[in-house]
């Protein structure tokens, strides 16, 4: 059953990802096909932080995940409010930031190539066995699920017992209604958007603890997100975390059960599976 | 017949001249293999490719503002059809084959997706390719035990480039006929605003579906002229998801509005991606994310729509003047 255990592991990182991905498109209204960049972006900044400072990944997180907060900010406030502004229906806004979103895509990682090369990274850090029911884990992949479980819980308090949290919710409900009761709503989806991609970096520093990364791999994990996010309905941040856990589970029952080679197509059968019977989502309700 | 016959009629004398010339032009570019059959043919096959592929995404993804990166599972269907029967089926029914299996798959993933929101469909057809790859290599592994397929015929670069040439003359046929037909009637409205549209009693879903079922067929069909000239044929070369974002940056750019707007993008960023895969072969993802922030920043209607907004200032300036 050691399995099991491995893919909620691998979950954790995974729900990280999908919560950040949930808060700018819940929130934000963008769909930010470049997430995955962000997450391979801190990949690199841990491995650089480990390697030449020796400031470890759980720490590097309180310097990259702020870092991450600034950029996206600023990605927000000049390359996505102008496209808010000009689109005048959402689906407009849809089309328009999918297609901003894979500019910066392509262009983040054709730096990251040219900076970094195509090589494949990795870095030791607390790579030694845990014993848990018997079996025995890679004690990174334990730890980095603990603070996955810390930071996930924490926006959780966040959003559900703040006073802010609470507009940020309001916001993912109705922006139109939110600004009738003083909500600052560019702002509102300004902190989201910064705050998903701190949180998507996050998971960037704790997944490159365990995980061999290299420069081209951020659009799998965009998918990956993106799988979650819908099958989640989007803006749940509970409901994320939930299917990051099975999307976890299904890959590695997949890989140790039928072929490695296949995770991949295991995700999109799933996530035909939602499309057909669940389309807003397993915990989603509809909106009519 | 006669529905034949009613279409003939219908046809406007401007509209044959204008037929008449594409004829002669298309007459003259078939000669160039005649002249040229290394550097000019070679980039000229990817130049009509494009223009077909191009097309053939933009029946579709133009009218409904869906986008799709389903053209590289398409084209790598295609491949795969033509890969796999070469052996035992004569080329053309492969075609024809291509044609159906790729425009089946157009069919179950618009089942599937169509009824949903834009964002959906965009990811699906996304994984797509890396789906029906990763099943592809899968079964190649396990059940042939190896990670090709040849694909010997006699067929050179320039029957390739006839073949396609002569499809890019029945996609713009096909566009032809869709926009003046209730089908094309119907994209429009739905384009426009798709609940009028369905309180016009149209049924959204099906019209959605049989278009890309059309364009995915066509898409098919190129990969499937295209696989002699891989000789070799693998899982990741046929199935390769740059060309479905090449083929959306060049529509886009050149403007899906008009049947012949995406030519206008391909012609300028074939020859750009050519030249940057020549001399800068690491940098080609850093020139895809500049196009794709152009499309988005500086040219939302593409080429035709700048080429339309000109024309449009010329002409009210004109007429302003005349009172005067």
């Amino acid at each position: 059953m050691s399995f099991i255990i491995n893919g909620l592991l691998l979950g954790g990182t995974y729900a990280l990802i999908a919560v950040g991905l949930t808060l700018q498109y819940g929130v934000a209204r963008i769909m930010n096909l470049a997430n995955g960049e962000n997450l391979v972006f801190a990949c690199f900044m841990a491995f650089w932080l480990y390697t030449a400072f020796a400031i470890n990944p759980i720490l590097g997180i309180v310097i990259i995940a702020p870092m991450a907060f600034v950029i996206n900010w600023l990605i927000y406030s000049y390359a996505m409010r102008p496209l808010v502004n000009r689109s005048k229906t959402s689906g407009q806004l849809e089309v328009n930031s999918i297609l901003a979103t894979f500019g910066l895509l392509f262009i983040l990682k054709g730096l990251m190539k040219f900076s970094f090369g195509g090589g494949y990274f990795t870095y030791n850090y607390l790579a030694e066995g845990i014993s848990i029911f018997g079996h025995n884990y890679g004690l990174n992949r334990v730890v980095a699920f603990i603070a996955a479980a810390v930071i996930a819980g924490t926006l959780y308090l966040f959003l559900n017992y703040t006073r802010y949290g609470t507009a940020i919710r309001a916001v993912a409900v109705n922006p139109t209604s939110a600004s009738l009761v003083a909500i600052n709503v560019p702002r509102a989806s300004a902190f989201a958007f910064a705050l998903g991609g701190a949180l998507t970096a996050a998971s960037g520093a704790l997944l490159s603890s365990f995980y061999t990364f290299h420069a081209d791999m951020g659009m799998d994990f965009t998918m990956k997100a993106l799988v979650i996010v819908i099958m989640a309905g989007v803006g749940d941040v509970r409901g994320a975390v939930l299917a990051a856990l099975m999307l976890g589970l299904t890959e590695t029952a997949i890989a140790t059960f039928v072929d490695p080679g296949l995770t991949a197509a295991g995700t999109y059968g799933l996530f035909i599976l939602v499309l057909l019977f669940r389309p807003q989502g397993i915990f989603g309700r509809s909106n009519s | 017949m006669s529905r034949l016959n009613k279409i003939f009629s219908q046809i406007s004398k401007q509209e044959k001249r204008i037929a008449l010339y594409c004829a002669i032009a298309f007459a003259i570019i078939a000669t160039l293999p005649l002249f040229d059959q290394g550097f000019y043919l070679s980039i000229s096959v990817n130049i009509v490719m494009y223009i077909v592929l191009c097309t053939a995404w933009s029946l579709f993804s133009g009218p409904t503002h869906y986008i799709s990166l389903a053209t590289a599972a398409f084209y790598g269907i295609g491949t795969y059809v033509v890969a796999i029967g070469i052996k035992d089926i004569p080329y053309p029914v492969l075609l024809v084959m291509a044609a159906i299996v790729s425009g089946g798959i157009a069919g179950i993933v618009g089942l599937a997706t169509l009824r949903l929101s834009g964002v959906y469909f965009v990811v699906f057809t996304l994984g797509l390719s890396e789906l029906i790859r990763q099943i592809v290599t899968w079964v190649q592994t396990n059940f042939s035990g190896s990670s090709g397929l040849y694909v010997f015929t006699d067929i050179r670069e320039m029957h390739v480039f006839w073949q396609l040439l002569g499809l890019a003359v029945i996609v713009y046929i096909v566009g032809w006929l869709i926009n003046r037909s209730r089908l094309g009637f119907a994209m429009q409205i739905i384009g426009n605003d798709e609940t009028v549209a369905k309180h016009l009693g149209i049924n959204t879903a099906i019209s959605k579906i049989l278009l890309f079922m059309i364009s995915g067929a066509i898409i098919g069909v190129v990969g499937a002229i295209m696989a002699p000239r891989f000789s070799y044929v693998t899982p990741p070369s046929a199935f390769n998801p740059i060309i479905s974002f090449q083929v959306v940056i060049m529509a886009l750019l050149g403007g899906t509005k008009r049947l012949w707007g995406p030519l206008l993008g391909v012609i300028p960023f074939t020859i750009l991606f050519d030249q940057v895969g020549v001399y800068f072969p690491d940098q080609t993802s850093i020139v895809i994310g500049v196009a794709f922030m152009a499309i988005v920043y500086l040219l939302p209607n593409g080429v035709l729509g700048l080429i339309e907004t000109i024309k449009q200032k010329f002409t009210s300036s004109t007429k302003k003047e005349d009172p005067t």
